[in-house]
């Protein structure tokens, strides 16, 4: 394939080259074992210092001591949720959302089988959470609340440093946990200046590499080890330090800080060109979130009446990566929780299309994109057994 | 990433006879905007032969596929052809689908079938009795006769392929349970309908299908499967040549051989290896 859009940095990103740079050294020369006492050692071990600070300052943290280093954001849910409630036996309620991510669904459909209650606050049309809802459900029996940051589907952001807030004051012994994976790099994080006692966060999500993560833990809050074995992370995370995508991570960390002014213009501006190019051209498309409160990069766009991975094929045919909330193209036969939790219409749930964008992402991609999708929806819209309620949606228009 | 047949995406690139027939002598429908994907299907029949098909279907690009191939497989053909094809035709149509896929290939054939009841209805009975298949999924509206066709035109044998192939239990999977009381209780009276042998008779079907089936296909892999004696049900063999050692391949080649003599001789088989 010779052109390749790539508009599906949610899912995962292109590792930068200068992050790339930074790791070869750990790669090849560099391999000691950070842990030992000669002096070879002194470079890895110095690597893993500085990059503890890049990510301390990242995600605005207090002190390096509250970072641990992980292998993925999947690692530091796990590592969070399960070492809180290893912690605190006694108390078995747990209070999420309902649109979290598979890997901390997943983990309390878990918690459930073993007898712990577990409330799910839904989300209105918008994406956004009830938060009066989750305030009422707080209680002296709740060891965790857990939200997520910002949401993979549809980027809308939850108001976590408020929640933080309600939380701490009708329950001071809960912990919260927030999967951060998708707001890092995306938007500012500082988390001393909230009530937040944890977040996770990915590398390969904001152009470090797969497989390695970071779990922040604000000090004074006690976490049992996932993975238990030697002293390393303090204790919190044996096994001897991934040190060369460790350094990778902190890189991009520091990168990511640098561009999250450009994020929040550049970005912006162009993830809002896209939207509008497709929603002003299309008269079946929709956008199936609020405009506001969103991630940057992100615009989730249903269209009425086609599949979506129909659209998604047509569109990897010209190059263009995009991703779905179908079923069809998860093979788990229903449509995206997040999207049936706001409660988009069954038109439009299965021809959702998710775009998210980077700081690589080029206007005259996005100019591309726009040509090309009226075609491909045209075409895909001929095929539609709904012929007579497309064309009243086009009147409509 | 869907491992899709170049014929699949031939298909979905360039579907062929897309549309709607206004004068259709048959309509037939599959599936719905709710569940995910749905299919209308018109034909026009002229003299016992269809002479034209056109679709609309909304759904992924198998369920284009699928669609778009079947009305290349009717056009043409006499009625009494083109009643005789399964969801499994259609698939192998396109060089296959991926299994999670297949349900695709059935709502295609449902809409072939459904067509076809209203061709018939209109001109003589057909015998259908609606009112006794029961409701087994209702996330995805699938009836129990769905089930047993797709059970027995692609001999399904566990919940998961009959998900696969009509999309039950693919939701609340509440329906779960149910199904596999359906698979159950089919391949027990597939067991129950077989003449009953002597062990004579037993003997010398399984030395046949020994021979004649299974030895054939383990050559092919520089293989072979020795008989060493049958007592009761329990059949005793000596695997030789490449399969024995691998302890892996030994396994699947365990449950090849079990299955298929279960198949063809009794569900009470099983296979014990000797060394
Ligand atoms: C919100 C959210 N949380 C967690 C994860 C899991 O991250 P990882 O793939 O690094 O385990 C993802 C990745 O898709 C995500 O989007």
């Amino acid at each position: 394939m010779d052109k390749l859009i790539y508009l599906d940095n949610n899912a995962t990103t292109k590792v930068d080259e200068r992050v790339l740079e930074e790791m070869i050294p750990y790669l090849k020369e560099e391999y000691a074992n950070p842990s030992s006492m000669y002096d070879f050692a002194k470079k890895s071990s110095n690597a893993l210092k500085v990059a503890r600070k890049q990510v301390q300052e990242f995600v605005g943290a207090d002190n390096e001591k509250e970072i641990i280093f992980t292998s993925c954001g999947s690692e530091s849910a796990n590592t969070a949720i399960k070492g809180v409630l290893a912690n605190n036996k006694t108390k078995r309620h747990i209070i999420t959302t309902a649109v979290e991510h598979p890997c901390v669904l997943n983990l309390y459909r878990q918690y459930e089988k073993q007898g712990y209650k577990v409330d799910y606050i839904g989300v209105n049309a918008n994406g956004e959470l009830n938060i009066e809802e989750l305030k009422e459900k707080i209680t002296d029996e709740t060891a965790l609340v857990s939200v997520m940051w910002a949401n993979n589907e549809t980027g809308i952001i939850f108001p976590v440093e408020k929640i933080a807030e309600i939380v701490k004051e009708k329950n001071p012994q809960t912990v919260f946990y927030v999967d951060a994976v998708q707001a890092a790099g995306k938007i500012p994080m500082n988390v001393k200046n909230t009530k937040i006692d944890m977040i996770g966060i990915s590398g390969h999500k904001f152009h470090a590499p797969k497989g390695v993560g970071a779990l922040y833990v604000k000090s004074g809050t006690i976490i049992s080890p996932l993975i238990n074995g030697g002293h390393q992370e303090r204790g919190r995370r044996a096994g001897t330090e991934n040190v060369p995508y460790i350094v990778g991570l902190g890189k991009a960390a520091e990168l990511a800080k640098d561009s999250l002014d450009y994020e929040s213009k550049e970005v912006k501006r162009l993830r809002d060109k896209l939207e509008q190019g497709i929603i002003k051209n299309i008269f079946n498309a929709r956008l199936n979130t609020a405009p506001t409160n969103r991630v940057p990069n992100t615009t989730n766009i249903g269209f009425q009446y086609i599949e979506g991975e129909l659209i998604l094929l047509h569109l990897s045919d010209i190059g263009i990566c995009a991703s779905s909330g179908s079923a069809c193209t998860s093979g788990s036969l229903e449509p995206s929780h997040v999207l049936r939790a706001m409660g988009i219409p069954f038109t439009a749930l299965h021809g959702s299309i998710r775009f998210s964008l980077s700081r690589f992402t080029k206007e005259e991609e996005i100019d591309y994109v726009i040509e090309k999708m009226p075609q491909i929806i045209e075409k895909l819209n001929r095929i539609s057994p709904y012929q007579d309620e497309l064309e009243a949606l086009r009147n409509l228009k | 990433m869907w491992d899709y047949s170049e014929k699949v995406m031939d298909h979905y690139r360039n579907p062929r006879n897309v549309g709607k027939i206004d004068n259709a002598d048959a309509v037939g429908e599959a599936g719905s905007l709710a569940c995910g994907d749905s299919l209308k299907l018109y034909l026009k029949i002229d003299n016992g032969i269809v002479t034209d098909a056109k679709f609309q279907t909304f759904g992924c690009g198998s369920a284009v596929a699928s669609s778009s191939i079947l009305t290349e497989m009717i056009i043409g053909k006499p009625i009494e052809e083109v009643r005789k094809i399964t969801n499994k035709d259609i698939a192998d149509q396109l060089d296959g689908l991926p299994p999670e896929k297949m349900h695709c290939s059935v709502m295609g054939h449902e809409a072939l079938e459904d067509a076809l009841k209203n061709y018939f209805n209109d001109e003589m009975e057909f015998n259908m009795s609606e009112t006794q298949d029961k409701l087994i999924c209702q996330c995805f509206d699938v009836h129990e006769s769905q089930i047993l066709e797709a059970i027995e035109t692609n001999k399904l044998k566990t919940v998961e392929d009959v998900t696969n192939y009509t999309k039950a239990g693919g939701a609340c999977g509440k329906c779960k349970s149910t199904i596999k009381n359906i698979i159950d209780e089919y391949w027990a009276k597939q067991d129950e309908d077989k003449p009953k042998l002597t062990q004579t008779q037993k003997i010398l079907k399984i030395n046949s299908v020994i021979e004649n089936q299974i030895s054939p296909e383990l050559q092919k892999d520089g293989g072979d499967i020795e008989l060493v004696d049958i007592e009761d049900n329990k059949v005793y063999v000596k695997l030789r040549g490449k399969c024995s050692g691998c302890k892996n391949s030994h396994m699947t080649l365990k449950v090849f051989v079990e299955q298929t003599l279960q198949e063809a001789v009794s569900k009470q088989i099983e296979v014990i290896e000797v060394q």
